[in-house]
């Protein structure tokens, strides 16, 4: 177990500048998922931590230890890579403690740690197979294992479960919470796929363009996305957004005629800004198109997701996700209106993209760079 | 892609057919003669029914030739040239592909240049080397200056000697060099996925540990396809050992295959050559019959 401190680290390939300063603490025994967009610099955030990847500028610490000089090795850090990257020609017990075998553990001892890990993993009867001759799954646990008979102070994972079926990701993704509870070892857990993100992570860290966008908790990430960027990439469906103006009367005016009240004490001093809205789908309602303060909209098609399903409308022009949990049976074309209870809605700074809050003077915000 | 042309099919058998037979019908007409007296093998046409000469040609050619010491001397020629050949090209290809240093690519294309540059076009300087080996580091040291100066200093003159002429490295050592092989072990090398090596290093196994438990382990299929190329390959060789060996005692068996074949005016025994020749095509049929398993493997699949 381990602290990690990451001090404005940079990465750049020749001038190619592919994470722009960094900064992020993490706790002994945290759980985070760093979630982000292919090429947001996620991958080499975390290979930077692995030592395969060299700093170009700033400063890791594992345990206080400054490791940007260190070889891999010497970090304490196992990873699980993407394509498990078992090596083929040995069995899976071999596979498991080759780790061991390199670090001079004793035959015998190996022998025992590999088979106790191997349980952990419920891969008891495999031992003796290659890896050509697994499931994808089992692969999978193969590459955990690996990681975990080392004891390592932390846990590095490159998008493990992502060339899995969607069924077995589900199980997997237990079983990597299940297995993090019992080792308790600080884990980086790096993805695209955000209900991976908010099922494992005890803080999720959302990067775009080589940057961190936001740092929280799970459920903190999507009641109050720090940016729009954040706003629109978690949740799913994603986030409706809207582009327009606070007017003197202090809505929101994206059309000539079209206004929707704007919930917070900031609209007084947000008059005359340019702001993006954003609505989730699953806190719009549909009600009829003639309800007070409902906005008018009709129907381009409807997602059935099961257990419920995705209204998509049209908005003047824009198109606008509402989720519901009842069947419903609208056809498209069909006019209907669209309630927000005004607490719902966030808003953006339409230049920086940056949240506005009731306590946040706009101006400040708006001028603030990321 | 599947079809049912029995026209088109029955043309291609009856080529591949042909291409085999011309393929076959020299080694059979050696196989025969092998088997004549020297009355029946200089008969025009010579009989294609085989007679009953064999182990007398073969034990004449044996003894001839001297076939036991120069088939000694060629089996360890061969496999020293196909092992150095297989373990050099693997340690050039692994630090061609694994590592970054300044020269690299140049490294490599010097590398590629020598396939443009077999050792018959090169003959006379490596004659040269060899003997005397380290004839350019002498070189070296005059041009520099060195030698004069330990000469004035010390009043000793430095020459280096090492001559390889007429010795078992003489005859291999020039001969290990690969392009090919370097090739071959690149490309394999560049199909491993980065993540094998990066796994490696995070198990915490250095370039040497990952070169011999992951490297020589996978590419397996490829170092005995080579090893097969390569043995065969120096086991024909004929010009370098004839010039580098004038010692009877480093001659190998291809080179002496030429004191049995008969001399213009002297006795035509052509039965007594094709023994010899006979003899000295096994080694080599040996080799490939073992390991054409895998032979055929190292060249088409790369096993992962």
């Amino acid at each position: 177990m381990a602290s990690i401190t990451i001090r404005g680290v940079r990465k750049s390939y020749q001038k190619n500048a592919v994470v722009h300063g960094v900064d992020l603490d993490i706790a002994s025994g945290e759980f985070i998922v760093i979630l982000g967009p292919s090429g947001c610099g996620k991958s080499t955030l975390l290979r930077m931590v692995a030592g395969l990847e060299e700093i170009s500028q700033g400063e890791i610490s594992i345990d206080g230890r400054v490791v940007n000089r260190l070889e891999p090795r010497e970090r304490g850090c196992a990873m699980v890579f993407q394509n498990y990257a078992l090596y083929p020609h040995m069995t899976v017990a071999e596979n498991i403690g080759y780790a061991l075998k390199v670090a001079g553990v004793p035959k015998a001892e190996r022998a025992a740690r590999v088979a106790a890990t191997a349980k952990i993993v419920n891969l008891e009867s495999f031992l003796d197979r290659r890896p050509a001759a697994l499931s994808g799954g089992q692969r999978q646990r193969v590459a955990m294992a690996r990681a975990i008979v080392r004891e390592p102070k932390v846990f590095l994972f490159d998008e493990p479960l992502s060339n899995l079926d969607a069924k077995l990701r589900v199980a997997m993704r237990a079983e990597i919470r299940r297995l993090h509870r019992r080792l308790g070892a600080t884990s980086i857990f790096v993805t695209h796929d955000q209900v991976e993100a908010m099922t494992l992570g005890d803080r999720l860290v959302v990067m775009n363009g080589g940057r961190i966008e936001q740092v929280g908790s799970p459920s903190e990430v999507y009641r109050r996305p720090a940016s729009r960027f954040v706003a629109s990439f978690v949740g799913s469906p994603a986030m409706n957004l809207m582009e327009g103006k606070i007017d003197r009367q202090g809505v929101f005016v994206y059309d000539a005629e079209r206004s929707i009240p704007v919930p917070f004490a900031l609209e007084r001093r947000l008059v005359g800004h340019d702001v993006t809205l954003g609505i989730r789908a699953e806190v719009a309602r549909l009600v009829a198109r003639d309800a007070p303060g409902a906005l008018p909209a009709t129907v381009d098609f409807v997602e059935e997701l099961g257990a419920g399903r995705v209204v998509h409308t049209d908005l003047d022009g824009l198109s606008f996700a509402v989720a519901v949990t009842e069947p419903v049976a609208l056809e498209p074309g069909t006019e209907v209106g669209i309630a927000v209870d005004p607490a719902d809605i966030h808003l953006f700074d339409a230049r920086t993209g940056i949240r506005l809050e009731g306590d946040m003077n706009p101006v400040e915000a708006s001028s603030r760079q990321t | 892609m599947v079809e049912r042309t029995p026209v088109f099919d029955a043309i291609c058998q009856a080529i591949l057919f042909l291409g085999l037979l011309i393929a076959l019908v020299p080694f059979a007409i050696v196989i025969i003669a092998a088997t004549h007296d020297i009355r029946t093998v200089n008969t025009v046409p010579m009989p294609l029914v085989p007679g009953h000469d064999l182990y007398a040609n073969l034990a004449e050619a044996w003894q001839r030739a001297d076939l036991g010491r120069k088939l000694f001397n060629s089996v360890l020629f061969a496999t020293a040239v196909a092992c150095g050949k297989v373990i050099l090209s693997a340690m050039a290809a692994f630090s061609i592909v694994y590592f970054r240093f300044p020269g690299r690519s140049a490294l490599f294309w010097a590398i590629f240049v020598t396939l443009m540059l077999p050792l018959e076009v090169r003959i006379v300087p490596t004659y040269a080397v060899a003997a005397n080996a380290l004839a350019p580091f002498q070189a070296i040291l005059n041009v520099t200056g060195i030698t004069w100066l330990v000469q004035t200093v010390s009043g000793i003159e430095v020459k280096l000697e090492w001559g390889l002429l007429n010795s078992y490295p003489g005859l291999i050592l020039p001969l290990v060099a690969t392009a090919t092989g370097t090739f071959l072990y690149r490309q394999f090398y560049l199909t491993i996925p980065d993540e094998l090596a990066e796994a490696a290093k995070m198990d915490g196994s250095g370039p040497v540990r990952f070169f011999v438990d992951m490297l020589l382990p996978l590419s397996r299929p490829n170092m005995i396809a080579l090893f097969t190329i390569m043995f065969v390959w120096a086991w024909n060789q004929y010009l370098w050992p004839l010039l580098v060996t004038t010692d009877p005692n480093f001659g190998i068996a291809v080179t002496e295959l030429r004191s049995l074949i008969p001399s213009e005016f002297g006795l035509p025994d052509w039965n007594v050559a094709m023994a010899g020749t006979l003899i000295i095509m096994v080694p080599p049929l040996i080799v490939v019959i073992l390991m054409q398993r895998w032979f055929v493997r190292g060249l088409i699949s790369t096993e992962k």
